[in-house]
């Protein structure tokens, strides 16, 4: 099974406040509050570590959870997040320079 | 032509004296050739319209006779054309030029095209200024502001109607929130909601901001960050789904957050609920 790479885009609005990671889709408007374990993931998301190196190095490392577990709820919030555009996803590592991702801004 | 004629020819063109009216301390001068229109503007608008003088904004607005559809959208539409905004609805069609402040609407004789051509055209210019018009009431109780936001039936016009004689109420439907320094203020502005009253034009610093829910008693409950700004930015008016825009207006509604205290108050709708509110 290839690699899943992932990248903040940059129709986002990201803001830590009370603790908490609130972001809010540019797109259409959509809200989301990440908890501490979806924050370590959206920081982490650089396009060029893969989303499993990812969920073992920032998840199963500093969290209680079976990695199987914590692979497969960070596939649902990475496929969640995609949907409105906020992370982009590709099986390639994304280019920090590449339209769309807020390292190109 | 020698800037004298010039004058004078912009002159007659107005057909008269121009008007500002000055919301949130922005006046924006309307230009127009009708008289009934500015009529209307006196009377709607009274306590919020002054002498044009120096204003730095302006609207031309063109009243069409008799009155008919000016856009296919019934919905109000908002978008960015290159930098221009364009206004459509049913009863008007309007742009504004963020760069020069200056916009021109096409509308018919009513008071409803221009009063939402001007919460979206301050709405604009508060996004940059890091402030925002908010579906929320508002009122000042010994020199300080506090700012009562809920949809619709979440009792904004209840707690406004039951407001003290020692309060100033600056709206009970749409508030204006300036940002100064690191503070924020409350402004009054002439958009009524059901109480069909004009608010105080008038400012305050910013006490509190409380989402309000009815209940059987008065209470008044922490809330969490997450949750006040899904409310907060429920509740601001909000126009377009633009990005910039988005980011502007999701900036202000944390940077608000971060120095003004939100809580919830559930009250039961008689006079006691001030009572909390000092």
């Amino acid at each position: 099974m290839s690699p899943t790479y992932i990248a903040r885009s940059s129709a986002i609005a990201a803001r830590m406040l009370g603790g908490e990671m609130m972001i809010m889709s540019a797109v259409d408007s959509t809200f989301f509050t990440l908890n501490e374990v979806a924050t370590a993931i959206w920081r982490a998301a650089d396009g060029r570590t893969p989303l499993e190196e990812i969920v073992e190095r920032e998840v199963c490392r500093d969290f209680e959870v079976e990695p199987e577990e914590a692979r497969r709820d960070a596939e649902q919030f990475v496929s969640e997040l995609s949907q409105h555009g906020i992370l982009l996803v590709s099986d390639e590592p994304i280019p920090a320079n590449q339209p769309g991702t807020a390292e190109s801004q | 032509m020698t800037n004298i004629q010039f004058m004078l020819q912009i002159e007659q063109s107005a057909g008269g004296p121009d008007v500002a009216v000055e919301i949130g301390g922005m006046p924006i001068r309307l230009r127009t050739d009708d008289a009934g229109f500015r009529a209307l503007l006196e009377k709607r608008y009274a306590g919020f319209v002054r002498p044009a003088g120096d204003s730095f904004f302006a609207l031309d607005v063109d009243v069409v006779h008799p009155e008919r559809a000016l856009s296919r959208a019934e919905e109000l539409r908002v978008w960015n054309d290159g930098g221009v905004w364009r206004l459509e609805r049913g009863d008007f069609r309007a742009e504004w030029d963020p760069r020069v402040g200056r916009g021109k609407i096409l509308q018919s004789l009513s008071p409803y095209a221009i009063d939402s051509v001007l919460r979206i055209v301050h709405t604009l210019i508060q996004a940059k200024e890091g402030g925002f018009l908010l579906h929320g009431a508002s009122a000042i109780r010994n020199g300080r502001a506090f700012v009562f936001s809920g949809v619709s039936g979440a009792g904004k016009t209840t707690i406004s109607r039951l407001a003290p004689a020692d309060s100033v109420l600056l709206t009970d439907e749409i508030s204006y929130i300036r940002r100064e320094g690191d503070s924020y203020c409350a402004c009054g502005t002439p958009f009524a909601g059901e109480l069909a009253r004009l608010g105080a034009n008038e400012a305050a610093p910013i006490e509190r901001l409380y989402f309000l829910a009815k209940g059987p008693k008065n209470n008044i409950d922490p809330i969490d960050t997450g949750d006040a700004l899904r409310m907060l930015l429920r509740n601001i008016l909000f126009f377009a789904d633009d990005e910039d825009l988005v980011k502007m207006v999701f900036r202000s509604a944390c940077e608000f957050l971060g120095r003004v205290p939100a809580f919830r108050l559930t009250f039961y709708p008689d006079e006691r609920v001030w009572d909390l509110i000092q």
